[in-house]
């Protein structure tokens, strides 16, 4: 079970030449700036641009040399970043028009009815239910959005595609659809490959990163290995920073703390709500970590942890520079002035103490 | 007072009209649904030289077109010759002449507003429904074709009214034949000749009527703005 991607493609201007190994289950991330190629190499993936080369989806041949299926033919859900939901037909019949279609000639019921297999669930996953019988352009960006994505899962998707879903909401419709996101990885089965170049998404929802560069991978891996690699986070800039698994261990009532436990030790977070022993991500800015020789506890920050230098790297701004660091089993980022890294003797291996000013809980 | 008008030559015009209109734009939806279709979605080179074709009639004089679909129908012509071959006869002053010679001469007012909702219509929701596993032609049924309703209506109700407006290529190709190609344009000439004016009046003032009332449908029905999109 896995996706091999080998685009080719040139325009004026712009080049494609992608090629990938992705895991054929979970939420891979494609990130990137605008114009780096990665809306290309999904709608490639799609057959909607006819790229050279390869795919196999899970040991199916969608395209070589030979063959090109089209994107009709192709078993895969599509969500685009405008909905593009049919004017002409109501939530309901938006919601009928790709499952009546994926089902072939077998008669199906009403996307509600509970004779359809799976429209009920999907419809109840993502809150349709009030909607269905409105049109297109009596619902808000983030609700026309998730009809979009029902509208995709109801195809049966073998492989969800999404081009960036999020990026025409504002703040507000992002965090309202966010959480059906989040709910899609962790009941759904199916493979999911998100384009972003919101780094907080990613951080939040990928569990595979693929980062694109002027129409090229160049890298990707399981994200938070990604993410801790020292010559990706120069591309992510104020982005920088490391993501890990924790699982909650205590909740402080009376200062609205919790505290985590992560492979290498324990974290104060602000206390989100999430119940004890669930398991959370965790994000750590590479700009909120600061490092020190020695234990300072006449300070504000609460989070203070032994670490070992692994390796640095530059910086966009030659003042200064990332550090990778080990805490336990997990990597870290830091970014710190060149300066204070020479008057702190900063070489790999050296055993130092982290400050973390913040620790944001994500997901 | 003016005599009574003849009123059985004038309801055989206004029958003949609404019969050639009819026939005109039912078969110019046929044709020039592809015809837009296809304007609307090449990047081939033919697509300038062909729009240009299809909207010569917009500039053209009535009596030119009527001129040259004369010499082509007739006896002489290529599509006479092929006509007589086939042993339907010539077309000039028929019925099916006149529809002929309506279709070309009516095809821009049908062909652009399809064309129009088309282009506006885009590629979007036509890639959204590949991917809910349409194929092109089911996309271009499911939703090219009811998102381009407005186009359509609009194409309708230009292409008859302009047919019944049409006169000069009318005289041209299908002369002044009571009940065959005597259609109510013609017939109102023929009552202003005979100073017939009361017959006149009611004719025209028909006509007037009814070009108000397909100009009122087509904006109440299809106010603009309402174009074939699909919702972002």
């Amino acid at each position: 079970m896995s996706i091999r991607a080998r685009f080719k493609l040139a325009w004026p201007g712009f080049t494609l030449d992608a090629d990938l190994d992705l895991p054929g289950r979970g939420v891979t991330a494609v990130f990137g700036r605008s114009g780096c190629g990665k809306t290309t190499l999904l709608r490639c993936i799609a057959g909607l641009e006819r790229g050279a080369g390869r795919l196999d989806v899970h040991g199916e041949h969608w395209q070589d040399e030979n063959t090109f299926l089209p994107t009709h033919r192709r078993p895969l859900g599509y969500v685009f970043q405008d909905a593009r939901l049919f004017a002409h037909l109501s939530v309901r019949g938006n919601l009928d028009y790709g499952m009546r279609r994926a089902a072939g000639a077998v008669p199906q019921g009403d996307v509600a009815s509970h004779k359809s297999s799976h429209g009920a669930p999907v419809i109840e996953l993502l809150g349709l239910e009030p909607l269905l019988d409105r049109l297109p352009d009596r619902l808000s960006g983030g609700e026309q959005q998730r009809v979009a994505i029902a509208r995709a899962l109801l195809t049966a998707p073998r492989l969800l595609l999404m081009d960036e879903p999020l990026a025409s909401l504002d703040h507000a419709r992002k965090q309202e659809i966010l959480p059906y996101l989040e709910r899609l990885r962790d009941e759904l089965d199916i493979p999911m490959i998100y384009v972003s170049h919101a780094a907080d998404e990613v951080a939040r929802l990928a569990d595979h990163l693929v980062v694109m560069e002027g129409g090229r991978a160049v890298a990707q891996g399981p994200l938070a290995e990604t993410l801790a690699r020292l010559d990706l986070p120069i591309r992510l800039g104020e982005d920088a920073g490391a993501v890990f698994a924790a699982t909650v261990i205590e909740r402080n009532a009376e200062w609205h703390l919790a505290r985590v436990e992560f492979d290498g030790g324990e974290l104060w977070v602000r206390d989100s709500g999430a119940a004890m022993g669930r398991r959370v991500r965790v994000r750590i800015l590479a700009r909120d970590v600061s490092i020190a020789n020695s234990r300072h506890d006449d300070t504000s920050i609460m989070n203070l942890l032994p670490a070992t230098v692994m390796a640095h790297a530059a910086e966009d701004h030659p003042s200064a520079i990332l550090v990778q660091l080990r805490i336990g089993g997990t990597a870290l980022l830091a970014r710190v002035t060149r300066r204070s890294a020479q008057r702190l003797d900063l070489a790999p291996g050296r055993e130092v103490w982290v400050q973390i000013k913040a620790v944001a809980l994500i997901g | 007072m003016p005599s009574l008008p003849n009123f059985a030559a004038d309801l055989g015009a206004i029958w003949l009209t609404l019969k050639l209109a009819t026939v005109t734009t039912a078969l110019l939806l046929l044709i020039g649904t592809p015809i837009a279709w296809w304007l609307a979605r090449t990047r081939s080179w033919w697509k300038g030289p062909v729009g240009a074709v299809v909207a010569l009639p917009i500039v053209l004089p009535p009596t030119v077109i009527g001129f040259y679909l004369l010499l082509v129908m007739g006896p002489e012509g290529a599509v006479g010759r092929f006509t007589e071959w086939a042993g339907i006869g010539l077309l000039p002053f028929t019925f099916w002449g006149l529809v002929v010679a309506s279709v070309f001469y009516s095809m821009p007012f049908v062909v652009q507003p399809i064309q129009n909702a088309f282009e506006a219509i885009g590629d979007r929701p036509l890639e959204a429904a590949a991917t809910l596993r349409a194929s092109p032609l089911d996309a271009f049924f499911s939703v090219a074709l009811p998102l381009a309703k407005p186009g359509f209506i609009t194409a309708s109700i230009l292409g008859f009214a302009h047919t019944v407006g049409e006169f000069g290529v009318v005289l041209m190709i299908g002369g002044n034949i009571p009940d065959k190609t005597r259609v109510v344009s013609v017939l109102i000439y023929d009552h202003v000749e005979a100073l017939e004016y009361a017959q006149a009046h009611w004719l025209a003032g028909g006509m007037v009527a009814f070009s108000f009332l397909v100009l009122l449908a087509l904006y109440t029905l299809n106010p603009s703005g309402r174009k074939g999109t699909a919702s972002r």
